[in-house]
């Protein structure tokens, strides 16, 4: 087995257009391409971002297309609940999901069109297939500093799983947040890799 | 050692065209084209010409002028923008080029951001002209420089055609090096070239006919079409364009000994098609979209007398639409040897609620919307356009978008039908300096009687906040002249028009009712900057706030539809959110005094 072989993993980042999914899979990739890793990702771009549903895809050690085939994906990063099931198709049987449990409530609910699931079920359906890791990200990057560093939060969470030096995944954030939020995201990331080492 | 770096396709296209030494660069904003110009416009330490230009005909007229001086010259758009442009591009087929000349052509298979899921290969074959297909972003960066050698070499202007996944993935990219020479322009008074009279067009398409067989010979040899036959296999996998990755991850991942041909440049090789042909019982073509190479594969086959299967799209093993994916080649291949497909099992039994795109948080689109549908009422009828504000089919006051600048012609053709319910049609400012212009004069010259709305947010907003002729600097953030889009519609004939704040609701109803009672083109113009184009040039405003004291829960905020307002069910109350811009219009809409600027 070569040694990219090894460090294969596909990743699923879902959550709604403006959580800043595009930036925790640029942390990753970044972070991949300095530690010698090939890697693709496909991102939502345009008219989809307006508040929608958004999907990356992150394929570490691939040199094939940036699309993770159906239940191919080995971890699910979701930074909204409900988004958690919305790509489920992707995930491996026995895959994990690591989930932000702080809803966002769409349009269509507000208006009274359709109902939210209760977040406790929406867990409850994740753990019936796969291993889930829950927990409040918003309220930790609240705690980190600010809540818009969850998306970074998210990434400390997944960081444990990914064939990366942690050294070399706090270099890719310093690099990518703004410099005068380093700080906060530094903390944040390393609340979210805490909470998942922990669980 | 070679330099990596993590890129977006676009950003890695943006880099091919440097390296490939580019001089003037033209286009259109369109998903997902945009990012190769706003890559290139940032970087201001080279020296190039580069511009959002209004429309994709311009763009590539533009284009064209300077390719005909010799330098090398590319012209970007989406897939609907070669429509726009096909006019010039056809007849430069004829004429050719002298530099190197580049239409980057994005395609969207599966509607990602797009109206139609149309083939820009079809383009290619019609106008014949060469089209490259990369499959993925690294090819496609290296492809760049060879498509502009390539184009100087024939004198034909290329395609290079990526698609959504090709323009939006992402992959670590390995960078070639940047030429420091530049070509001096120089045009060359070739009147039997660039005066595309009868006399000299008969002799050009001639010449262009000519050249094919070279052509694809040419493209035979190149890194990007490239065959693996298998000694033993008698069955065979044509993979072409981003297609090709997928059919060899499933290949590789599932050890299969089958000979292989992959595509990525047209006119298609026939020597290497009729090679893999002559030495298999079958061969599966893996394409996204039309089946191009399909055809022409059938058409070969047939030519040679091989009694080879030639499995596809127009046999039902390949979707013909939607983008595929390593699945969709495995179903192929489940259908071709007669295994059972898989048995869906996962149906999630979790009811979701479905999150549509919606308009932003204090978008003045929102509030136009709802002043026109205050005045015009549900009876009217809303044609629209193509922008952030075709969401608006969610206030039900969007019901026609066929292409861009069209909103304002079907109007004037439901109005010319005979149609006696009020029209009132909406377009962004960027579409009509696009071609809504054009439908407006001819509106009024033709004496339709409609409203015409121009959403006046000073930026073309979907695509990435890029700016037109009404906002004062080009591309590159260059001071230019400030376009008035109500002198512009004044100087094409229009004798209502009138400019308005959407976020004054008052005001805003109070010019839409005028423009209803108006016999003729009435022109409103809602001017608001965008939101999030605002915020970024440092507007700031007050956020508000729900008092649950005065709230009766009416829930008339909530029914706005910004993404702002939520209903707290516990207590019966509207609450707004973080999200909040502070645009003030639930404010006006709430009859209780219940929504106030948060005190600071």
């Amino acid at each position: 087995m070569s040694q990219a072989e090894q460090k294969k993993l596909d990743l699923l980042i879902t959550g709604v257009g403006g959580q800043g999914a595009i930036l925790a899979s640029d942390i990753i990739g970044k972070a991949a391409v300095t530690a010698g890793i090939p890697i693709r990702a496909a991102e939502t771009h345009g008219m989809a971002q307006r508040g929608g549903s958004v999907v990356n895809h992150i394929r570490i050690g691939n040199d094939y297309g940036s699309m993770i085939p159906k239940k191919g994906a080995d971890l699910l990063l979701a930074l909204e609940p409900m988004e958690a099931v919305r790509y489920l198709d992707f995930l491996k049987d026995g895959g994990v999901v690591i989930v932000n449990t702080q809803p966002i409530i769409p349009v269509t609910v507000t208006s009274g069109l359709t109902k939210y699931p209760e977040v406790p079920d929406i867990l409850e359906f994740l753990s019936e297939k796969y291993i889930v890791k829950a927990f409040n990200a918003d309220e930790l990057a609240y705690e980190a500093g600010s809540r818009l560093a969850m998306n970074v939060v998210m990434v400390g969470a997944v960081s444990g799983y990914l064939p990366i030096p942690k050294e070399i995944m706090l270099e890719s954030v310093k690099a990518l947040v703004p410099q005068k939020t380093i700080e906060v995201n530094l903390r944040a990331f390393e609340a979210g890799r805490r909470k998942v080492e922990e669980s | 050692m070679t330099m990596r770096e993590y890129m977006l396709g676009n950003v890695a296209i943006a880099r091919g065209l440097l390296e490939g030494g580019v001089q003037v660069v033209t286009g259109y904003p369109g998903t997902p084209s945009s990012e190769i110009i706003d890559t290139l416009a940032a970087r201001k330490d080279l020296d190039y010409h580069i511009e959002w230009s209004v429309n994709e005909k311009v763009a590539m007229e533009v284009a064209v002028g300077a390719a005909w001086t010799g330098v090398r010259s590319v012209v970007t758009m989406k897939h609907v923008g070669l429509n726009v442009a096909a006019d010039p591009f056809m007849t430069l087929a004829y004429a050719g080029t002298k530099g190197g000349l580049i239409a980057i052509v994005a395609d969207d298979p599966s509607c990602h951001s797009s109206q139609n899921e149309q083939d820009t290969r079809r383009y290619a074959q019609f106008a014949l002209v060469p089209c490259f297909d990369p499959s993925t972003p690294q090819e496609a960066k290296d492809m760049l420089p060879y498509a502009f050698e390539f184009s100087e070499k024939f004198e034909v202007p290329v395609i290079f055609r990526p698609t959504t996944r090709i323009s939006h993935g992402k992959s670590d990219i390995e960078l070639g090096e940047m030429p420091v020479e530049k070509t001096a322009p120089n045009f060359e008074k070739l009147l039997d070239r660039w005066v595309m009279l009868p006399k000299n067009a008969r002799p050009r398409h001639t010449h262009l006919l000519s050249i094919q067989q070279s052509i694809e010979d040419a493209l035979a040899e190149s890194p990007w079409n490239s065959l693996e036959l298998k000694p033993d296999a008698k069955f065979g996998v044509i993979g072409a364009g981003i297609a090709s990755v997928y059919a060899k991850e499933a290949l590789v991942e599932l050890g299969l000994e089958v000979s292989y041909l992959k595509i990525g440049a047209y006119p298609v090789p026939k020597k290497l098609i009729l090679e893999l042909l002559e030495s298999v019982d079958a061969v599966l073509v893996f394409e996204e979209l039309e089946p191009i190479v399909e055809e022409q594969v059938k058409m070969i086959a047939q030519e040679a007398g091989l009694e080879v299967s030639v499995l596809g799209k127009t046999n039902g093993f390949v979707p013909r639409e939607g983008e595929l994916d390593v699945s969709a080649f495995l179903e192929a291949l489940k259908k071709t040897f007669d295994l059972e497909p898989e048995t869906e099992t996962s149906g999630t039994a979790l009811e979701l609620a479905p999150r549509p795109p919606a308009l932003c948080a204090g978008c003045s689109h929102r509030a136009t919307f709802y002043s026109m549908k205050k005045v015009f009422g549900k009876d009217a009828i809303y044609p629209s356009d193509i922008g952030c504000y075709t969401l608006g089919i969610q206030n039900g006051t969007v019901e026609t978008t066929l292409c861009m600048g069209s909103s304002i012609s079907v109007a004037s053709g439901l109005y010319h039908a005979g149609e006696k319910r009020p029209i009132c049609c909406s377009i962004g400012d960027s579409t009509f300096f696009h071609s809504g212009m054009n439908s407006l004069l001819n509106a009024i010259v033709n004496k339709a009687n409609i409203t015409v709305t121009i959403l006046d947010n000073r930026i073309t907003a979907m695509t990435g906040h890029q700016p037109n002729p009404g906002v004062g600097y080009t591309a590159t953030g260059e001071p230019t002249v400030q376009v008035s889009l109500e002198e512009l519609c004044k100087a094409m004939g229009a004798e209502f028009v009138s400019v308005v704040d959407p976020y004054r609701l008052e005001e805003t109803q109070e010019a839409f009712k005028a423009a209803k009672e108006f016999e003729g083109v009435a022109v409103v113009i809602t001017r608001q900057p965008c939101v999030i184009s605002g915020k970024r040039a440092g507007i700031r405003r007050t956020p508000y706030l729900v008092d649950p004291e005065k709230c009766e829960g009416c829930k008339q905020c909530v029914k706005f539809g910004c993404p702002a307002i939520e209903f707290n069910e516990k207590n019966k109350c509207a609450v707004i959110t973080s999200l909040c811009s502070g645009c003030g219009v639930c404010a006006q809409i709430c009859k209780f005094d219940a929504i106030l600027e948060v005190k600071r």
